[in-house]
């Protein structure tokens, strides 16, 4: 380890005409940490999250990753520095297999994406390493499927497994669980729990026994701005959270 | 065609049963554009003819249409520099076959390397309009650049190469295995492309190009390589072509010559390789057959192409392969 947070986000601001929907938010993530990110809807999660990718710049601030200052960097960019990120909805490569959608993941970190001589079959190692992501996430076997014909529940353990395809440094999962059976969200989550350590991860997510079960911190968002961050059992504890968040007030 | 023939699978993992129906087909097809010409009709092989290298030019369209989903609008620009590289060298300076064909490819990839900078910034409609523009441009040099080009004349008189000093083609037959030979070698060039690594990125960023950014792809560049590799292909169809008609004019680099390729990727299957092939021998057996009976062939065309899209919009391949959606 370096010393340096994998993410850190300081005096981040987004407005989109009049709305703000982040407001001067700061947030680190150590390497290995695993930490949530909640709040209700329309706190500006997936905004950060967005901002955080590069696929939107902020108005304001500065988010560095493993201690380079990327504010300015374009998205392909920070994946090429270990950032890994799925969407709250499928965004996927539906006339595609399912091999050929990991495919696509593993070579977009390593410089075989631009080889245009070569077989996709050549690159044995490539295909192991996108084959065992299958094995991972639940869909061994699947591996031909065109991804249109996979059950909504199937396309999100892709939208996961194209992720963790990469093997990042860092993964951003936006709502992992959305749409998921209880069944499913449960081996998801031991999924999550048995990841690498030396990664980290920042999740946004809904599910309570997800982010407990998952995350040893918790950061809370609510109109845009960070009104708790602590370790899960001091969220857990704390009334201006049950308040806001959980709307008991 | 001793290739295995891609049909967009792409990934060359997957043996269908139209896969290896497809490979028969090609082998067949293969052994048949080997053999049969010999004892052709002279009116038969020039149709081959034509029909091989207006499949380069069709193929090097689907690379961006099917596989890249960028419809471009202003191919026929590349056909059109090639051609005229050929016609302006081979009759002013009576520059020898390599020497011009060299030329033409290095004039369509040139240019469009320099087009591409400015279209792929564009998307979707926007992608269309500007390409078309570009197309214009050229079309407008060709057409007012008398001095170069000899405008609406046109530069006649282009005779048939010789490949090396004493091998001359300009006997039909001959003419026919080159512009073969150049079909095959194209063919499996981009064979080998669009099942590469580089390939199966032309086909996400067709599908979702906002994940491909996710996952560290430089979309930009990916699609600008495809454009210029499209345009070198195009490039050589249309030298290839001013050796053929003898002739290089304007309508060479007209839109309506960019429309009938996107006919011919469209009708033949776009997203496939054989497609673009298919669709290239529709059109021109179409074009030179129909007219012999109706001058209204465009009107037939029409319905035909109606038809397709209605019936099988994946293309005569693609509703082969049993992909009517």
């Amino acid at each position: 380890m370096s010393g340096a947070p994998a993410l850190s986000v300081s005096g981040l601001s987004r407005s989109f005409g009049g709305l703000t929907a982040v407001r001067n938010v700061a947030l680190d993530v150590q390497p290995g940490e695993r930490r949530a990110l909640i709040g209700p809807n329309g706190a500006g999660k997936t905004t950060l999250f967005n901002i955080i990718a590069g696929e939107i710049p902020p108005s304001e601030g500065r988010v560095t990753l493993f201690g380079r200052d990327v504010t300015r960097l374009a998205p392909h960019r920070r994946t090429a520095l270990g950032l890994a990120r799925t969407f709250q909805v499928n965004t996927l490569f539906p006339s595609l297999t399912v091999l050929e959608n990991l495919l696509l993941a593993v070579h977009g970190v390593e410089r075989t994406r631009l080889h245009l001589h070569r077989p996709l079959a050549a690159y044995g190692d490539l295909c192991d390493r996108a084959r065992s992501v299958l094995d991972r996430v639940g869909l061994s076997g699947g591996e031909e499927r065109t991804v249109r014909t996979l059950s909504h529940g199937e396309q999100r353990q892709l939208e996961v497994g194209m992720a963790l395809a990469s093997s990042p440094r860092l993964l951003l999962l936006d709502e992992p669980m959305a749409g998921l059976s209880r069944a499913e969200a449960q081996r998801f989550t031991s999924l999550l729990q048995e990841l690498d350590p030396a990664m980290s991860l920042l999740m946004i997510e809904h599910d309570m026994d997800v982010v407990f079960g998952v995350a040893e911190r918790i950061t809370v968002l609510h109109h845009g701005q960070v009104v708790a961050d602590g370790t899960r059992d001091e969220v857990r504890r704390s009334p201006l959270v049950a308040e806001i968040y959980l709307g008991t007030g | 065609m001793a290739d295995r023939s891609d049909t967009a699978a792409g990934s060359g993992v997957r043996s269908e049963p139209w896969a290896r129906r497809l490979r028969a087909g090609a082998i067949v097809a293969g052994v048949a554009l080997l053999a049969a010409p010999p004892v052709l009709p002279g009116y038969a092989l020039t149709l081959l003819t034509q029909i091989l290298i207006y499949a380069i030019f069709a193929m090097s369209l689907d690379l961006l249409l099917g596989y890249t989903g960028l419809a471009s609008l202003g191919h026929a620009a590349y056909f059109g520099l090639g051609a005229y590289a050929v016609g302006i060298l081979s009759t002013g300076h009576q520059a020898s076959f390599w020497t011009c064909l060299g030329a033409a490819l290095l004039l369509a990839t040139a240019v469009a390397a320099v087009f591409g900078l400015v279209a792929i910034r564009a998307l979707g409609v926007y992608f269309l309009m500007i390409t078309l523009a570009l197309g214009m441009v050229v079309w407008g040099l060709a057409f007012r650049w008398v001095s170069l080009t000899m405008g609406d004349n046109g530069i006649a008189g282009i005779a048939r190469p010789s490949l090396v000093p004493g091998l001359s083609l300009s006997d039909p037959l001959r003419f026919y295995y080159l512009a073969l030979a150049a079909f095959v070698l194209s063919f499996a060039i981009l064979l080998r492309l669009v099942r590469s690594p580089f390939g199966l990125s032309l086909r996400g960023i067709r599908e979702t190009e906002r994940r491909m950014r996710a996952l560290g792809y430089d979309v930009w560049l990916h699609k600008y390589l495809a454009f210029v590799l499209s345009g070198a292909f195009a490039g050589l169809a249309g030298a290839l072509w001013a050796y053929y008609d003898g002739f290089v004019s304007p309508v060479e680099v007209h839109l309506v010559t960019s429309v009938e390729t996107l006919l011919m990727v469209a009708v033949g299957g776009p997203g496939t390789l054989v497609g673009p092939v298919v669709g290239a021998a529709v059109l021109v057996l179409s074009k030179n057959l129909l007219s012999l009976y109706t001058k209204r062939w465009l009107l037939v065309l029409g319905l035909v192409y109606i038809g397709v899209i209605v019936l099988a919009p994946k293309g005569i391949v693609g509703a082969l392969r049993g992909e009517r959606r």
